[in-house]
């Protein structure tokens, strides 16, 4: 059987230093080299790299995506397959992790689907982010650079960056070793008669601009659903364009430590067989969802499902999809349940989802993301504060002339999101 | 509203556009609209190519009504050959 | 011990006057308690003390519900009790309706707490369990040894301004309100858990209980179209020009009829659309193309049906306005039944 070891560096700081390197599990930047290197991409005009620990006084905002820095240590592959020079596949041999440091991409606003990270206060609460050492990368774009390509510069400097500093993780010693098996299909039966068969369906969404995600670095808007194995997952092959809410947008971070995939593996070979996990592209139109989701149902039935779960991407016209894989699903005898959030309004009396049907009995909720909050000034912004009145989940005054927020946590990145890293769930009252 | 009218013991049959929204509601004979700002028509057509679209989903319409199912049914203007309309 | 005073509202029924038979009769008050209501002064010790029961008549409340709710707030304002109950309701309809009016009434237009009680399948739950305490009680009296202390247990929490228990702890229908709580696990740990029990057919709970809209079985089918007499109603919101009858461009509050009986054809000229939820100007050049009569006439000359039903029915439609849409499909229907319709088409946007 094929295995992936994640080796986790535990990092405790991160500073400049001569050499982009771990020392004593302090992360040391060089912090010209990395500009440098991501400077090779014309579109940007200038990155400056500023840290934000736990706990300091800072502010990041407006936040594209998050990544953790990974790399593979030996052979051709790369972590981020299809974004730095290698396609092949990922979720085998070794991968260095620099776990507690994250990148997070910001700089000028590409659009208001952007969101925010409050290090400390009320609003570090509802994002995981503030516990960690955040690595910002604040770009600026050349001069009328289009949306487009203004979108896809800082999703690549993002990886690059990640991948780079992750990099130095495959010199550092080890602190943490985790090994997955990967096995193929005959293996899997073998070793685990007997215990249900489960299929993780992770929905990605895929319409247009900040709505956008790649696996295997290719757009997947065009694409059927492609089947994964969990491990790949882990080696970056899903990358997040989207930011659509900024609570319930699956980072790359989210997909790359994508809880459900863990716990589910944690019960893998014991109460169940995680047989996979399949990456579904959301598209608007009826017609494309009605294909993905029964390509879907076709996968997860020659596969033998007995069980499934299925994780949103955004919200809106995706629960159109969750529903109807629940109806599918259901209907052949596949048990499901459904993880999502709820925009429930700020008084919590709206229906928090656009469709409903009542197959979709078991539903996990992250979250009623109009929840609104006061978020007290920071003493430094990293980025660019006044998009705060743009952004989702803020509104126009959203900033108060005494320097407080006033917004929605759909603005804070990951409160609520729908692969339920969060603890965070709504009850009636 | 089809539901209630059939609650009531006529057979009724909804021509909506989202299907899926007539499923969930409970509608129990449902045929696929062109459209929703034209459910019954189509302005890319001339008018009697619409007017013989309108007859086809009507013909379906009727299909639906003078069909006998157990569960809820989209009657599809494809079967019409095997349907009970002349 | 402090004695609270307690306005009890009740039917012609647990108001001792009469059965079905009185549901006609009009307001009535009477100073103390009256049945029910002494059973929930036993039950508190003495500490809740019913100074003044209102009692009306089921029929005359569910005829006259503005009224009645005008006079009830004058006969309670005037004690300005500590609280306000009504019922408990069981599964009689107009009176749990009553019930939920007066309550909301009382507790947003005078400020005193009010709480009610009856069975979840009570029209009354749906129109006040958003703003008030709605205890969950049985469909009959049986329930009410079971009930009461119930009821008085949340009305001393409500007058003490103690706080009150989720809906699973005091017994009341969860208000349609969800806020934000920490959870022990992580979503993606529950969303595991979950699986595993359904895996295993064991009982779970989900997080986020979904609107049921319940099935109606299948009519009989039309036995023979060329004999049948065909109707056509549409939620697309056509109208003859000038819309005469101002139906709603959204969430309409009423239907209509016309007659059709002498048209052959709808045309831009002669009618219109009302509805404000789509893109109006296809319809507006032809609004066949939202009720398609000039192909219905086709197909009645060709005797795919034998006849067209004289009127077509109109209203504008909107999802959310469920309860709406299901009595306006009622009423239509039973018209349309008893005009001797066979089968009926309806087009919606």
């Amino acid at each position: 059987m094929d295995e992936l070891v994640l080796r986790k560096v535990h990092i405790q700081d991160v500073v400049f230093g001569e050499r982009t390197e771990v020392i004593d599990h302090v992360l040391r930047i060089n912090r010209e080299d990395l500009v440098r290197y991501l400077l090779e991409d014309r579109h940007l005009k200038s990155v400056e790299i500023k840290i934000a620990r736990p706990g300091e006084k800072k502010r990041i905002i407006p936040v594209k995506d998050v990544l953790e820095p990974r790399a593979k240590l030996g052979g051709t592959h790369t972590t981020f397959p299809g974004f730095l020079g290698s396609a092949e596949p990922v979720g085998t041999g070794i991968t260095s992790v620099l776990d507690g440091v994250a990148v997070v991409t910001c700089g000028r606003l590409v659009n208001f689907q952007e969101g925010l990270i409050d290090m400390a206060g009320p609003g570090a609460e509802f994002s995981l982010f503030s516990k960690k050492l955040n690595v910002v990368l604040v770009m600026e774009p050349v001069k009328d650079l289009g949306k487009y390509e203004h979108e896809e510069a800082v999703r690549i400097a993002g990886v690059k960056a990640a991948h780079y500093l992750g990099l130095a993780g495959n010199l550092a010693t080890l602190d943490e070793e985790t090994r997955y098996g990967v096995a193929t299909w005959p293996e899997m039966e073998n070793s685990y008669r007997g215990l249900p068969k489960v299929i993780y369906v992770d929905m990605v969404i895929t319409q247009g601009l900040l709505h956008d995600n790649y696996i295997y670095g290719v757009n997947a808007q065009g694409s059927l659903p492609a089947l994964l194995s969990p491990t790949e997952l882990m080696d970056g092959a899903i990358v997040s364009g989207n930011c659509a809410a900024p609570c319930h947008k699956n980072t790359t971070y989210h997909q790359q430590n994508n809880p459900i995939v863990e716990d589910l593996l944690a019960e893998h070979g014991k109460t169940l067989t995680l047989l996979g996990v399949i990456a579904m592209p959301v598209r608007t139109a009826l017609l494309d969802k009605e294909r993905t989701c029964t390509q879907v149902l076709k996968m997860a039935r020659f596969l033998g499902s007995q069980g499934a779960i299925v994780s949103e991407d955004g919200g809106g016209n995706p629960e159109a999809d969750l529903m109807m894989l629940a109806r599918l699903f259901e209907r052949e005898k596949i048990k499901t349940v459904l993880v999502t959030d709820e925009y429930a309004g700020r008084d919590g009396a709206s229906q928090g989802l656009a469709d409903v049907t009542p197959q979709a009995d078991a539903i996990v909720t992250n979250g009623n993301g109009n929840q609104y909050v006061i978020l007290p000034p920071m003493d430094e912004t990293i980025g660019h504060l006044e998009a705060i009145d743009v952004i989702t989940g803020g509104h126009a005054g959203s900033l108060r002339s005494d320097g407080w927020i006033e917004m929605e946590i759909a603005g804070i990145m990951g409160s609520t999101v729908e692969v339920g890293s969060e603890n965070l769930k709504t009850i009636a009252i | 509203m089809v539901k209630e009218i059939e609650r009531v013991g006529l057979p009724a049959v909804q021509i909506c556009a989202i299907v899926p929204i007539a499923l969930t509601v409970g509608a129990n004979r449902i045929v696929r609209a062109v459209a929703i700002p034209h459910p019954t028509g189509d302005p890319k057509l001339d008018k009697g190519e619409e007017i013989e679209l309108r007859k086809k989903l009507l013909r379906t319409a009727l299909m639906g009504l003078s069909s006998k199912i157990q569960e809820q049914t989209v009657f599809k203007s494809e079967d019409l050959h095997t349907g009970t309309v002349r | 011990m402090e004695r609270m005073k307690v306005v009890h509202y009740l039917n012609q029924f647990f108001g001792q006057i009469g059965g079905e038979d009185k549901a006609g009769m009009p307001l009535q008050v009477k100073e103390g308690p009256v049945g029910v209501g002494q059973l929930i002064e036993r039950e508190s010790g003495g500490r809740l003390e019913v100074v003044r029961t209102i009692i009306c008549g089921d029929n005359y409340a569910a005829e006259n519900l503005e009224e009645v709710e005008s006079i009830v707030l004058k006969w309670v304002s005037e004690l300005r009790p500590d609280l306000f109950l009504a019922g408990p309701a069981f599964a009689a309809g107009r009176y749990g309706i009553a019930c939920g009016t007066m309550c909301k009434a009382v507790q947003q237009k005078l400020g005193i707490p009010a709480l009610s009680a009856m069975h979840a399948s009570n029209p009354g739950v749906d129109a006040a369990r958003k703003e008030i305490y709605i205890l969950e009680a049985g469909d009959s009296t049986r329930d009410m040894k079971r009930v009461i202390p119930k009821m008085v247990s949340l009305a001393q929490k409500m007058i003490d301004r103690a706080p009150i228990g989720l809906p699973q702890e005091e017994g009341y229908f969860p208000r349609g309100i969800r806020i934000n709580v920490r959870a022990e696990k992580r979503g993606s740990k529950r969303a595991v858990e979950m699986l595993l029990k359904k895996l295993r057919g064991e009982p779970f709970e989900t997080e986020l209980p979904l609107p049921q809209f319940d099935r109606v079985a299948p009519a009989p089918p039309i036995p023979d179209l060329s004999q049948a007499v065909i109707a056509m109603v549409t939620e697309g919101g056509i109208v003859p020009k000038g819309n005469p009858d101002r139906i709603e461009a959204h969430n309409a509050s009423k239907y209509c009829k016309y007659f059709i009986g002498d048209v052959n054809d709808l045309t831009g000229e002669s009618y219109q659309t009302a509805h404000g939820g789509y893109d109006p100007v296809y319809a507006n050049e032809d609004p066949d193309r939202v009720l398609p009569l000039d192909a219905a006439r086709l197909l009645e000359k060709e005797r795919a049906f034998a006849k067209l039903y004289d009127y077509y029915y109109v209203t504008v439609g909107n999802v959310t306005a469920v309860a709406s849409a299901a009595r306006y499909g009622r009423e239509i229907g039973e018209i349309l039944l008893k005009d001797g319709v066979q089968g009926v088409i309806l087009t919606s946007t």
